[in-house]
């Protein structure tokens, strides 16, 4: 457990070779509604390769909804999407390329119940990759001792406990090779001592260079992981900068209010 | 009350030791337990509990007394029943026992469904059995290969074989035709038409919902009427449809649309984010469906799927209204032959009904059981 630890500092430093100044995703004056009701409003975002992003806010604010918005399982009405060059259009080839490369944890991990630990993990790879099923097997199980579960295997979703059915979930997600992982608040669901292995497992992936977007409340992990932390209300970005100039001063009246909420 | 789970009021606590757990109190255990709570408990429940068994009793004793102890077994005819307080005259059974099983099928033929009979038990049951080896095969054999062969056989006018007309077919052959042949059409269809009924293309929901709603609004009896005397009329002179067919294609697309229904209610209950999860790690529509959605959702609905099964199986009687001889239908032709007119043959031969559909669709019922059991992974959320 001890690798899955890291220093801030460090991670920092490793930054400076990892973070090309290549885009993984760009979001373009993207505006969403839901009939009447205006949800996100003229989002505007530039993500480079290896960067690891931390999006809060309050409930309602559009946070998921703009992840989601990156893999296509909402749709936006105005504005664009660039996933690793590919723009987001309603071609159904371009969003099966983007959803391709892009993984994706839930809030309640969304497994397969019907289907084995490994069944889950070796799905996409050998529907969508179309790869030989041993081959697939031998790929999930090298994700699954790296979330440290190789001996859950066998079992079903419903006999693994919250922490590691969501380590399953990002099991599951590395399994399709993802150039950019997107987590939808992966430990409000958790009971409180299921929270600490999710994270782990999470800084751990963030260690290895992998781009990420999470929408989530874990102060301590924006703050150690995280190059640049969001804050979003009202559907539209207030604020956004590195996680240390964040914390220690706000500046927009709403982000001091909501640092000043959870923060006790 | 040991000392060392009292915990004082006025005092901080810290346990010395955990509990391990202990068996439950004799009291709730075991069956005289288990009689005490659900039978028992009480003077008015304890009345209930008697009064039903006598009850279950009486019914027993008057279902056992007829048609086994004041049974006769042997005759050749009606004088072997007609002695006052006779009960089930099976004679009347065995002696049309060859016709209750093929209706008018020539006698000389009966080897044919016999043999069809056979292989379909051979093929449907490792099919049944989750450990038999072969599935894939199996499955082949079973829903392609099969229909061709049974037609053939039963039909004849190949090989050598004689042609029978579907009009001398009768008995437990048709029961088992129709009743085969709807089950077997009309899950796939009835998932399809669900699917369907809840697509985002407006022409396949209109459709879906138009076959639905119209199958759904008019009674069996209704369609086998219409298709038996007045698609003739709309069908251009010297062609004809096979009656049985007729009535076959009826029965499959009538349940077809109840099974659209009770599927669509399995569709309705699996969550959003089993859909989420399988479009984020890029699964298409059809994959989606059969690899994630419908595996849960008709694992849900298995007990509304064999309802609609066994609702099928009793239905397939209503084809007596057509003029053809299904199993009951060829029982009640039998109670006008009057060889065997006694004042028990009407009771006896419903009681044989009563008994063979009874058999068939407990079976099922069982079967679905364990088949509810089987697919249980312990997941409930």
């Amino acid at each position: 457990m001890a690798e899955s630890v890291v220093d801030a500092e460090d991670l920092a430093k490793a930054d400076q070779v990892r973070i090309s100044n290549e885009t993984a995703v760009e979001i373009i004056g993207m505006s969403k509604w839901y009939g009447e009701f205006n949800v996100l409003k003229d989002i505007n975002l530039r993500v480079r390769r290896g960067e690891r992003i931390v999006i809060c806010g309050p409930s309602g604010s559009g946070k998921s909804t703009m992840i989601r918005c990156i893999n296509r399982l909402e749709e936006f009405q105005k504005g664009q999407i660039i996933v690793e060059g590919t723009e987001l259009t309603n071609d159904l080839k371009k969003i099966d390329e983007i959803r391709r490369d892009v993984g994706m944890c839930f809030q309640h991990f969304n497994l397969f119940p019907h289907l084995t630990i490994l069944e889950n993990c070796t799905l996409a790879p050998i529907w969508v990759r179309k790869m030989p099923k041993k081959d697939a097997e031998e790929l999930a199980m090298h994700y699954l001792k790296r979330v440290r579960i190789p001996d859950q295997a066998k079992k079903y979703p419903g006999q693994l406990s919250g922490g590691q059915q969501q380590r399953v979930a990002i099991a599951r997600a590395l399994c399709m090779k993802p150039k950019i992982m997107l987590f939808d608040e992966p430990t409000s669901a958790l009971d409180p001592e299921m929270v600490k292995e999710v994270l782990d497992t999470m800084v751990g992936l963030a260690n290895d260079g992998m781009t990420m977007l999470c929408v989530t409340h874990e102060m301590g992990f924006a703050r150690q992981v995280a190059n640049r932390v969001i804050f979003m209300d009202a559907g539209q970005i207030v604020e956004m900068n590195e996680p240390n100039a964040f914390f220690a001063n706000p500046q927009h009246e709403r982000t001091k209010l909501f640092l000043s909420q959870i923060l006790h | 009350m040991t000392d060392a789970t009292f915990i004082p009021a006025d005092r901080p606590f810290v346990r010395a030791a955990m509990l391990a757990p202990e068996p439950p109190p004799a009291a709730v255990a075991g069956f005289s337990g288990w009689a005490r709570a659900n039978l028992f408990s009480g003077p008015f429940n304890t009345l209930l509990t008697l009064v039903c068994a006598a009850g279950a009793a009486y019914v027993a004793w008057v279902l056992v007394d007829f048609m086994a102890l004041r049974a006769v077994w042997t005759g050749a005819n009606r004088e072997a029943c007609v002695a006052p307080g006779t009960g089930a005259c099976w004679p009347f059974i065995t002696a049309r026992f060859g016709q209750l099983l093929y209706g008018f099928y020539p006698a000389d033929q009966h080897w044919r469904p016999a043999a069809v009979f056979f292989v379909a038990v051979a093929l449907i049951a490792p099919l049944l059995i989750p450990s038999a080896p072969h599935k894939k095969l199996n499955a082949l054999l079973f829903f392609v290969a099969f229909p061709i062969f049974a037609f053939v056989m039963l039909r004849g006018g190949l090989f050598g074989l004689r042609p029978v007309e579907t009009r001398a077919w009768g008995g437990l052959l048709v029961t088992l035709v129709v009743a085969t042949t709807g089950i077997v059409a009309s899950l796939p269809l009835g998932v399809l038409l669900a699917l369907g009924r809840r697509s985002k293309l407006p022409l396949i929901r209109f459709l879906s919902i138009a076959f639905i709603e119209f199958w759904r609004g008019v009674p069996l009896i209704t369609v086998l009427f219409f298709a038996t005397y007045m698609l003739p009329l709309f069908l251009p002179s010297g062609w004809t449809i096979d009656g049985l067919l007729r009535a076959l294609v009826g029965v499959a697309l009538f349940s077809a649309a109840y099974m659209a229904e009770v599927v669509r209610g399995g569709l309705q209950a699996i969550p959003k984010g089993q859909y989420e999860g399988a479009q984020a790690l890029g699964l298409r529509y059809w994959p989606m469906m059969l690899l994630i959605v419908l595996p849960q959702a008709l694992k849900l609905v298995i007990p509304g799927i064999v309802n609609t099964f066994i609702g099928l199986f009793k239905d397939t009687t209503l084809v007596a209204i057509v003029s053809i001889f299904d199993f009951l239908g060829i029982i009640r032709a039998g109670f006008a032959d009057p060889n065997w007119a006694t004042p028990v043959t009407v009771y006896t031969g419903f009681a044989f009904a009563g008994v063979v559909y009874f058999i068939f669709c407990y079976g099922m019922s069982r079967y679905s059981r364990f088949v509810e059991e089987r697919l249980d992974t312990g997941h409930k959320r």
